[in-house]
């Protein structure tokens, strides 16, 4: 494990959790001191070489960590340009990314003593994951989620209940991904003495947005081992998908200090951009509050915020990581979207071409890579983090093809 | 330059003066309609409320119990923005030059208004005070800085958990009162631990110098008086909300006059 490898100068959050003028910690005064405890004994802990040590091997022998890498031979030469690899997150415990960053938190609140967890879910992996190390440990696990959500992602729901999670459905606001983290902030700052509230993404209040980037680094640190003894040199350009941010930070940060190599996140374009049915919150977006944090907003002029769209349930978030804001201010990540069509063509052309069937959110990031490849030079290296797997969309994706299983 | 005292300043001098407490109502601005949001808050003053607290709505008010984010759904459905609550404001001033009226809300909509603007306009509108439940004071300090410049005093929460250090930083920049919630939890919970508020309000006054209320928790008159006894002011909002939602169109102002008497006599009991 490095997690906290230099990165050059780069050393954000600062002490308050700011990136720029993003991130932050916008909470009401009953979550302060919950906050302040959470941040100090992850501080204390990240540098901590048992605790890394045991985070270590649960990813080794439980998440089944390192992933490999995979160079998608067909795909890039049927694309005739720059290579395209593939980081195997899909090919995790539980089928993403999501994981790395629940073990991490399970593992703190294991060492700050709670016996509780709490967690948000959209599509449902986060609380898949979340009931997943719950179970591992032994402690009781409650996952709040919107009732469309409910509705849409059943299969998920059935395996959270499974592993002995009980799955809360929220019937407030758009009954989404948004409600479901302010229900759980509810039941956090109700049950603050024994309950630790496991955010899935780098978005929340501080110490959130830095804690998950640097548990999902393992996936870049891991990518930076492994190109350059693959190929001897680094990816020129880094693909991920971006809804809260977590995966593409987890492949990003590590990569900050790296200038030659490019960072594209790819957003959720919904039914594109212009039809303003979409989730493309960096692209479309304007800076605001919410959730504990400034970040970019999907918002109505009077600061209300607004329904996203999206056919990937996990980028369907109307906000995004603060430091991804901060990364596209100063310009060293790019970010991009494409359409609900779009990813499900690059969903259907990765399994049909590669055998491997990636997430929906995940296929946003393929069809990227699909538009740019032709444009690179066949000794340009292109990397996609393949953040998650795609059984849980088999009944989306069917729909969407008429057919019913 | 001479510091004018501010309406809310004033009034609880008076209230203390005549040795007495707050009552200080909260409601939801457009719940459950434009039509009455003036003519309820002129209703509370009528019925014993010392200072207004008129809630902005917002989409996704994180520190709301259920009853409390239903009205701001039902608000934000009748289309209330920012700009309509200073408009009730400005019109509830036309009769009323002396009940101080707090705003309180989420940062969002002041965000997007810019904080220079929204003091402005809280000025010209009568605005006394603003309490952003998601601006603890290490983010608030720009937005203080401008309602300062205007003479609207920031109210800021402390919780049950809030360390001596905070307490200070609360204690620089607040004005009016500070707000003690009295629980963990959200607005509108039911377990309020009357002994533990007693026991830290004194705590409170070592370092803040303004009065402070009580809310989150306070349901019926008993535990109004209850609080009453060892705070300055009993702030009630999801009890006044939930008679709004209950209630017949027709009944509202009825059922709420009667309600906020009965916890007005409470209190003057204590």
């Amino acid at each position: 494990m490095q997690m906290n490898e230099p990165v050059n100068e780069y050393n954000l959050p600062d002490a308050k959790g700011h990136y720029g003028p993003y991130g932050g910690i916008f909470v009401a005064e009953t979550l302060m001191h919950a906050l302040e405890e959470l941040r100090k004994n992850y501080e204390d802990l990240r540098e901590d070489k048992d605790f890394l040590a045991e985070l270590s091997s649960e990813l080794k022998n439980f998440v089944g960590r390192p992933s490999p890498i995979y160079f998608a031979k067909r795909l890039s030469e049927q694309l005739g340009g720059g290579q395209i690899w593939l980081k195997r997150e899909d090919l995790n415990h539980t089928g993403a990314h999501k994981i790395n960053n629940t073990m991490g938190q399970i593992l703190l609140a294991k060492h700050m003593g709670k016996t509780r967890i709490i967690a948000e879910t959209g599509a449902g992996q986060h609380g898949v994951a979340s009931a997943t190390v719950a179970a591992r440990y032994g402690m009781e696990c409650v996952v709040y989620m919107g009732s469309e959500d409910i509705k849409r992602q059943s299969t998920n729901v059935y395996r959270m209940k499974l592993l002995g999670a009980k799955v809360v459905p929220v019937e407030s606001g758009s009954r989404t991904l948004k409600d479901a983290l302010n229900e759980a902030m509810r039941d956090w700052v109700t049950n603050v003495n024994d309950t630790f509230y496991i955010i899935g993404t780098v978005a929340g209040p501080h110490p959130y947005p830095m804690m998950v980037r640097d548990f999902n680094s393992v996936v870049g640190n891991e990518i930076k081992d492994q190109m350059p003894t693959e190929i001897g040199r680094h990816p020129d350009a880094i693909l991920a998908c971006v809804g809260g941010g977590s995966n593409a930070m987890g492949v990003f940060y590590p990569y900050i200090g790296e200038k030659n190599v490019k960072l594209i996140g790819v957003e959720a374009g919904g039914s594109g951009i212009d039809s303003g049915k979409h989730a493309a919150t960096l692209c479309a977006g304007q800076p605001g509050v919410l959730h504990g944090n400034r970040t970019y907003l999907i918002q109505d002029k009077n600061g209300q915020i607004i329904e996203t769209h999206s056919i990937s349930a996990g980028l369907d978030y109307p906000g995004v990581g603060p430091e991804h804001a901060w990364l596209k201010d100063n310009g060293r990540a790019e970010y991009v979207s494409v359409t609900d069509a779009e990813a499900l063509d690059a969903f259907h052309t990765l399994t049909r071409v590669e055998g491997i069937m990636p997430a929906l959110e995940t296929a946003h990031a393929i069809a990227h890579a699909i538009k740019i490849a032709p444009s690179y030079d066949k000794n340009k290296i292109i990397l996609v983090n393949l953040s998650g797997r795609g059984d849980k969309d088999m009944d989306t994706v069917a729909r969407v093809s008429g057919i019913h299983l | 330059m001479k510091k004018i005292q501010s309406r809310i300043s004033k009034k609880f001098e008076d209230i203390q003066s005549a040795n007495k407490k707050a009552l200080i109502p909260f409601f939801t601005a457009g719940d459950p309609s434009a039509e009455l949001t003036v003519k309820l808050m002129h209703l509370m003053v009528k019925a014993g409320a010392d200072v207004i607290e008129l809630g902005v709505p917002f989409s996704d008010p994180m520190a709301d119990g259920p009853v409390i984010q239903r009205s701001s759904e039902r608000a934000l459905k009748k289309k209330i923005d920012l700009y309509q609550v200073l408009e009730f404001v400005k019109d509830f001033r036309k009769s009323d030059s002396i009940t101080p009226v707090v705003l309180m809300g989420y940062a969002n909509p002041i965000e997007v208004l810019g904080y220079a603007q929204f003091a402005i306009l809280c000025k010209d509108a009568g605005v006394d005070g603003v309490l952003t439940v998601d601006y603890p004071p290490e983010e608030g300090r720009d937005l203080n800085t401008q309602l300062r410049k205007h003479g609207i005093d920031s109210i800021y929460l402390l919780a049950p958990t809030s360390s001596a250090a905070r307490m200070e930083a609360v204690a620089r920049m607040a004005g009016g009162y500070v707000y003690y919630v009295s629980l963990k939890g959200v607005t509108g919970a039911n377990h309020l631990d009357i002994d533990s508020v007693a026991q830290r309000i004194p705590k409170i006054r070592e370092t803040v110098r303004l009065p402070v209320g009580v809310g989150f928790g306070i349901r019926d008159a008993n535990t109004a008086k209850s609080v009453a006894r060892v705070s300055d002011a009993v702030v009630i909002g999801s009890r006044i909300v939930e008679e709004i939602e209950n209630s017949r169109e027709d009944k509202i102002e009825q059922n709420l006059y009667n309600l906020l008497t009965e916890i007005r006599e409470a209190i003057d009991e204590c």
